[in-house]
């Protein structure tokens, strides 16, 4: 058997046993009941969130849509100041799908729960026809709890703050685009897919000063900011000269006809925090292994309102809007 | 120089000037630069710079869109397109739309890809939306010339290309067009290099200079014009020179003369221009998916009340149209200009909208 079929997702013996072969060893799943049932988890308010993956290509440089799931429901659960601890897996796999290839996304998912400290309690798989899916879909729910005394909310965001960016911008969306279009870059550029509850963790163990988290993934740390902004009420300003673009992803884009602004990432954060934190708490970040690239980009002031402006490197201020459609490639 | 510098220099020869100047930034990718540097910043109000007919997806015509989008919901057919031809409002729908009801649609980023979208689709005929000045034409010359070499049955293209001085000289010779010199296009000028542009400066008296597209070439670019104006002189110099040379890519021209030749060709917003477009040359005739396919699709009429054809040609700023901002957004375009990222009016909505409104 080297592919997925139709009778795998039938509920009938072929699924139990693909369930029974693949899914429960490397997930270590202690019961195959109709639901996880969770140890008590404790004091303070719950952090419950889901995400869908439809990543195209599955496999791409630095990840696949495996450590993707498992990460980017870590992230979201993070970026509310949850520990994560549990989360759901769901699969839509399309007849026909290599099982070679789902045993590597199970894998990787294995590894990013070990290396996230959570725990995969709860999947579920059907099958549809060839051409219904491209592949794969896998659609991950979380759950994290938040401990007292840690408030992040937009609402707390006042004038002064400064704005710190964990790392560098724009490798997962680059890497994606890369590999999607066959194109390639000496040296690649890798996802950054990573989890980011460690870092999170040390952070808000650092300071309770920090005011709000976010995870610039689709859209880009553009539309990130600007949806703090309207949340706020406030005006967030950036440094152009500061922002840390890697020169494979500035080549990339400069190629593409894309901006590094609007372009995805699954391993970094932005933190709007007190302004006297800024700096000791960016120490704190650059010596984690996912914060090294750690930087102040900018800060938060009064008005306009509502609006993100970046100072540009010759002394020029343009406004910065959020992502529109996709951003699509430019022909000359 | 350093920018200071620049900018002292500007602002000393604009003074010397003493009255407005209007300088046209021809293509699309220095109006986007020029935002996103933040130019109008450090240059003197009265250096107005207009946006000109340089965006290949704003000037394709709306017959084109439709008939494309037409050939792509045909059986057996595959339309292959560059990334941002997508949105384009036809004069029903976009490629989007047609491609969402199930026409074959794959964007590509090199017209290369189509060819192999081709090899790998024999049982279908895989059609190339070829849209572009002489920056993209040449690289479709090399498609075709590498499609003739394998002898690949099933790979047509829908030229719809455009060249730039053509619309130039229509532009300058236009009354109501008020410009004092032209910032033209880095990219277009690497292939053509500088001679095509001479009747700017010889026939209109009026100076042009090359530039290119990072902060201090635009900058040296609008102070090497100043510089032009305030003597009197008018030339058609090269500021982008670690890239443009005056004899421009004779490879890449000599092949785009060897698989397309001049016709007279409509622009959109700016109308039937005598040859200005590029179509098939008769060797590779049975390539030209207009003529083979030769749909009859009715002539569009342009949106009521939209201002494109003016901001094409920098009479009017997008901030000027009445559906600017309100009924045109770049979600929802009503005219050329809206849809493409380097089309002016989405640059002015992107960059600027909230400073000017805010």
């Amino acid at each position: 058997m080297d592919r997925i079929l139709l009778g795998h997702g039938s509920g009938g013996t072929m699924m139990y046993r693909l369930i029974r072969d693949f899914f429960v060893p490397v997930f270590e799943l202690t019961s195959l009941h109709d639901s996880a049932v969770l140890e008590d988890l404790g004091g303070g308010k719950i952090a419950f969130t889901t995400d869908s993956y439809v990543v195209s290509p599955i496999f791409f440089p630095g990840g696949n849509i495996g450590d993707l799931a498992v990460y980017g429901t870590v992230n979201d659960l993070s970026m509310v100041g949850a520990k994560p601890l549990y989360i759901t897996v769901g699969f839509i796999i399309e007849e026909g799908f290599p099982i070679e290839d789902l045993k590597k996304i199970l894998f990787a998912m294995s590894n990013a729960a070990a290396n996230s400290g959570i725990k995969i309690v709860a999947g579920d798989t059907k099958v549809v026809n060839k051409g219904k899916a491209d592949g794969i879909f896998i659609n991950t729910s979380g759950i994290g709890i938040i401990e007292h005394g840690i408030d992040l909310s937009p609402a707390n965001i006042a004038p002064g703050d400064k704005i710190i960016l964990s790392g560098p911008l724009g490798n997962h969306g680059i890497s994606v685009i890369a590999e999607r279009n066959g194109i390639t870059f000496h040296p690649p550029v890798l996802s950054d897919t990573a989890p980011l509850n460690n870092l999170v963790s040390q952070m808000l163990a650092t300071t309770k000063e920090i005011h709000t988290l976010r995870d610039p993934t689709r859209g880009g740390l553009a539309s990130v900011l600007k949806e703090i902004a309207i949340e706020s009420g406030l005006c967030m300003v950036i440094e152009e000269g500061l922002l840390p673009v890697p020169p494979g992803v500035r080549g990339a884009c400069e190629l593409l006809g894309l901006d590094p602004l609007y372009i995805a990432n699954e391993g970094i954060l932005v933190a709007i925090v007190n302004p006297d934190m800024a700096e000791s708490l960016s120490k704190v970040m650059r010596n984690h292994r996912l914060g090294k690239a750690s930087v102040v980009i900018g800060y938060v002031q009064e008005a306009p309102q509502e609006t993100v402006l970046l100072n540009t490197s010759i002394g020029g201020t343009r406004i910065i809007e959020m992502l529109s459609g996709d951003q699509l490639p430019r022909i000359c | 120089m350093p920018t200071g510098k620049i900018a002292d220099n500007i602002k000393n020869l604009f003074a010397s000037i003493g009255r407005p100047v209007n300088l046209m930034e021809v293509c699309g990718t220095h109006t986007v630069a020029i935002f996103r540097h933040g130019i109008r910043d450090i240059i003197p109000d009265g250096i107005n710079l207009l946006s000109g007919p340089g965006c290949p997806v704003c000037v394709t015509p709306l017959k084109d869109v439709d008939t494309a989008i037409a050939i792509s919901q045909l059986d057996g057919v595959i339309l292959a397109t560059f990334g941002d031809m997508m949105r384009v409002p036809g004069s029903k729908h976009s490629f989007y739309h047609a491609q969402a009801e199930g026409a074959q649609i794959r964007v590509v980023y090199s017209p290369m890809d189509a060819l192999t979208t081709a090899l790998d689709h024999t049982d279908k005929t895989v059609v190339f939306f070829a849209t572009g000045f002489e920056t993209t034409s040449p690289s479709i010359a090399g498609t075709l010339s590498e499609a003739e070499r394998l002898g690949v049955k099933n790979f047509l293209i829908y030229s719809a290309h455009k060249l730039i001085p053509p619309a130039l000289k229509t532009l300058i010779c236009s009354q109501d067009v008020n410009v004092s010199g032209f910032i033209l296009p880095g990219h277009v000028s690497t292939v053509i290099g500088s001679r095509p542009y001479r009747f700017i400066a010889s026939d209109h008296r009026t100076p042009s200079v090359i530039t290119g597209f990072e902060a201090l070439d635009i900058l040296e670019g609008i102070m090497m014009l100043l510089t032009q104006i305030a003597s009197g002189k008018a030339e058609v110099e090269i500021q982008y020179k670690r890239v443009v040379r005056e004899e421009g890519n004779q490879k890449a021209m000599s092949l785009l003369n060897e698989y397309f030749e001049p016709c007279d060709s409509h622009w959109r917003g700016l109308g039937m221009i005598p040859q200005s477009g590029l179509h098939l040359r008769q060797h590779v005739k049975h390539r030209d998916a207009k003529a083979i396919f030769d749909m009859d699709v009715p002539d569009a009429t342009e949106p009521k009340s939209c201002l494109c054809g003016q901001v094409l040609r920098g009479i009017k700023l997008p901030t000027d149209c009445l559906l600017f901002g309100k009924m045109c957004t770049p979600e929802h375009p009503v005219g050329a200009c809206m849809v493409s990222t380097e089309g002016s009016c989405a640059a002015y909505f992107k960059y600027s909208l909230r400073v000017n409104h805010g």
